[in-house]
């Protein structure tokens, strides 16, 4: 960092005189001219205040979301959360069909995004010529970069064409005769449901993913893994039996992370998943998500129960990725902690 | 053991160490396969992108409003709209973020407080964004009782604040305390130490932690559909409903009409570039680690 720029800032007269601000001060100088501590004390409520606020963000949106949500808990109780029935011309709602939609396609993100980004941030962190390392980290971080709803346009328009021309029919011929995997291939190869949504999602997930094991991957005492090659061990070996040990905890973390990105990734998820308020065992089904219900319908309600039904979905949307959240968190933090270093 | 050991000349050929040599080049490969996918998805994405987008750029799309159905148009109040409301976002996320982030780095320490918000601000940086826009709907639309352009840039800075503190925590880190004690050592008041010494050496990383905020806001779409919602026509009032990129996107992409399709390709190529310019533009310049 520019460090010399620091050293123009040279303090004019008036501060010459100030006081410093230091705990271990027993005896103040004799001469000491007014400072203004209050200004020290000003500013550090000033900064607490705002770091507060963030702590406020939190409290307000579960406030808020709760308070707005209790008309519909109040009509439809506990069962709300398990009863399979979206219907707005009789005001009766229940949210397990979009809840089934976002642990489904959540859960196909996560099959197809964890192999893949451990390959990523193995390829990154142990293969990379030291070169490519740079732009090869950038370009997989600007899949994260592409706005959400650019995945949207591109997987409805070109990705769930090709998808249902050609996968689909593929993995119905491959498994669509096995006992327990069969059904869930069933149904017409158009190229939407839950199965498109959830590879577009995993592709999404990906750099979130990758990027945190390339960090704790990166945080392995080099003599561990040197001593591992010492032995002879294969750079296979050396990664299966020292580094994934190590990082186990960061890993989980990591994948956490990307859960809860899939949960709560919307626009993306509108455009492919159908929108159908349905529980089907097939993936080439269409279903909702949570995110994706609230995308399409929340401006349309006009019964103040289904919008109050709506922003119960998107409370516990918020709860459910909170928790997903916290725990990769709390996770990454604690192997961080044996480092000194914070990932 | 043989196997365990790697012979400089001819290695001995054990079929165990055969093994071993095929399970490591095996998995090599899907390591490398791994790459080439997550590759060949960004870069189908940006072909389709560009393709699609470019067919669709031309000078009308920055002089003329968003059409009705089955008429050609422009994007003109749409791409004012997004800049106007991602401006105000940035201009009140900003001072917030960074101040935050400097109790954090230089108040905070190791207080519960401290440690309770940089927990929180970690997870807001991942919360979905749709979320935030149902709480600024419940708290502000609801009340006022109409969609307006403020409401869009609350959603939109309520995602950037946690996008600032973090960044502007890590880099305060970054500073060696030795440039804190010397300023300290002049005389100079902590407030003075902090803005004029600690903070001005890390311009170039708060500056890029701002970057990727706007990068972050201009994508967002769900926040603003429940916020400013969208209008047809040119509207510079903020208290209004007001067109705005990822939502004309949205629902022209949604939309039967050739030609309302045709602009959702050009205003996504639009804000892709942006977005894609913006982060690398920070991510060369100002060297730091990336913000998640």
């Amino acid at each position: 960092m520019t460090a010399t720029s620091a050293s123009m800032a040279m303090p004019g007269p008036m501060e010459l005189r100030a006081e410093p601000r230091g705990q271990r001060e027993p005896n103040p100088p004799a001469q000491r001219h007014a400072a203004a501590p209050w200004q020290d004390w000003l500013f550090e409520r000033i900064t607490m205040l705002f770091a507060v606020l963030v702590l406020a963000m939190l409290l307000g949106i579960i406030g808020a979301l709760s308070y707005a949500a209790l008309p519909a808990l109040q009509k439809f109780g506990f069962s709300f959360f398990f009863t399979n029935v979206w219907d707005p011309v009789k005001s009766q709602f229940g949210a397990l069909a979009p809840i089934y939609g976002t642990l489904v396609t959540s859960a196909i993100a996560l099959l197809i995004g964890v192999p893949v980004s451990f390959g990523i941030a193995l390829f990154l962190t142990e293969m990379c010529p030291p070169m490519l390392k740079r732009p090869l980290g950038t370009a997989v971080e600007l899949l994260a970069a592409i706005p959400s709803i650019i995945y949207g346009m591109w997987g409805l328009f070109v990705f769930a064409p090709i998808f249902g021309d050609y996968v689909q029919p593929l993995l119905q011929k491959i498994f669509g005769d096995l006992w327990i995997l069969g059904p869930l291939f069933k149904g017409a190869p158009n190229g939407i449901g839950m199965l498109s949504a959830g590879v577009i999602l995993s592709v999404m997930v990906i750099p979130f993913i990758s990027s945190v094991m390339r960090d704790v991957f990166e945080i392995v005492p080099p003599v561990l893994k040197e001593s591992a090659y010492g032995i002879g061990c294969t750079t296979w070996e050396v990664v299966r039996n020292v580094v994934l040990p190590y990082t186990k905890v960061g890993v989980i973390g990591g994948i956490m992370l990307g859960l809860g990105r899939a949960l709560g990734e919307t626009m993306a998820v509108t455009f492919i998943i159908g929108n159908a308020y349905r529980i089907s065992s097939s993936l080439y089904e269409p279903g909702n998500s949570i995110a994706s219900a609230l995308a399409n319908e929340f401006n349309e309600a006009a019964d103040p129960i289904h919008r109050a039904s709506l922003i119960t979905l998107g409370l516990v949307l918020f709860v459910l990725t909170l928790i997903v959240l916290s725990l990769s968190r709390l996770l990454i933090a604690q192997l961080a902690k044996g480092e000194g270093r914070a990932t | 053991m043989s196997s365990m050991s790697k012979p400089s000349a001819e290695p001995a050929m054990t079929a165990r160490y055969r093994k071993r040599l095929f399970v490591n080049r095996f998995n090599l490969a899907m390591s490398l396969g791994t790459m080439a996918f997550g590759m060949a998805f960004l870069l189908w994405i940006l072909t389709v992108l560009f393709v699609n987008g470019f067919g669709a750029l031309a000078p009308s799309l920055f002089t003329e409003m968003t059409p009705p159905p089955g008429s050609a148009g422009g994007l003109l109040n749409a791409i004012f709209g997004s800049v106007v409301i991602v401006g105000v976002a940035t201009f009140v996320s900003t001072p917030i973020g960074i101040l935050a982030g400097i109790y954090l780095a230089e108040f905070g320490k190791d207080g519960w407080l401290a440690s309770v918000t940089r927990f929180i601000n970690d997870i807001l940086l991942s919360a979905p964004s749709i979320v935030i826009g149902l709480f600024v709907y419940t708290v502000y639309v609801a009340q006022v009782g109409h969609f307006s352009g403020w409401a869009g840039s609350a959603a939109l800075a309520l995602i950037a604040i946690p996008v600032v503190v973090r960044t502007t925590e890590n880099m305060l880190h970054l500073v060696p305390s030795s440039l804190r004690e010397a300023a300290i050592a002049l005389g100079a008041p902590m407030w003075k130490v902090i803005l004029m010494v600690t903070l001005k050496a890390v311009r170039g990383g708060v500056i890029t932690g701002v970057l990727l905020a706007v990068a972050r806001m201009s994508g967002e779409t769900a926040p603003l559909l429940f916020t400013a919602l969208n209008n047809q026509f040119w509207s510079a009032n903020m208290d209004q409903p007001m067109a705005n990129l990822p939502v004309v996107i949205f629902q022209f992409a949604m939309s039967p009409f050739e030609d309302w399709k045709t602009l959702a390709w050009a205003g996504a190529l639009l804000i892709t570039l942006a977005v894609l310019t913006i982060n690398i533009l920070a991510r060369t310049f100002f060297r730091q680690s990336a913000v998640r």
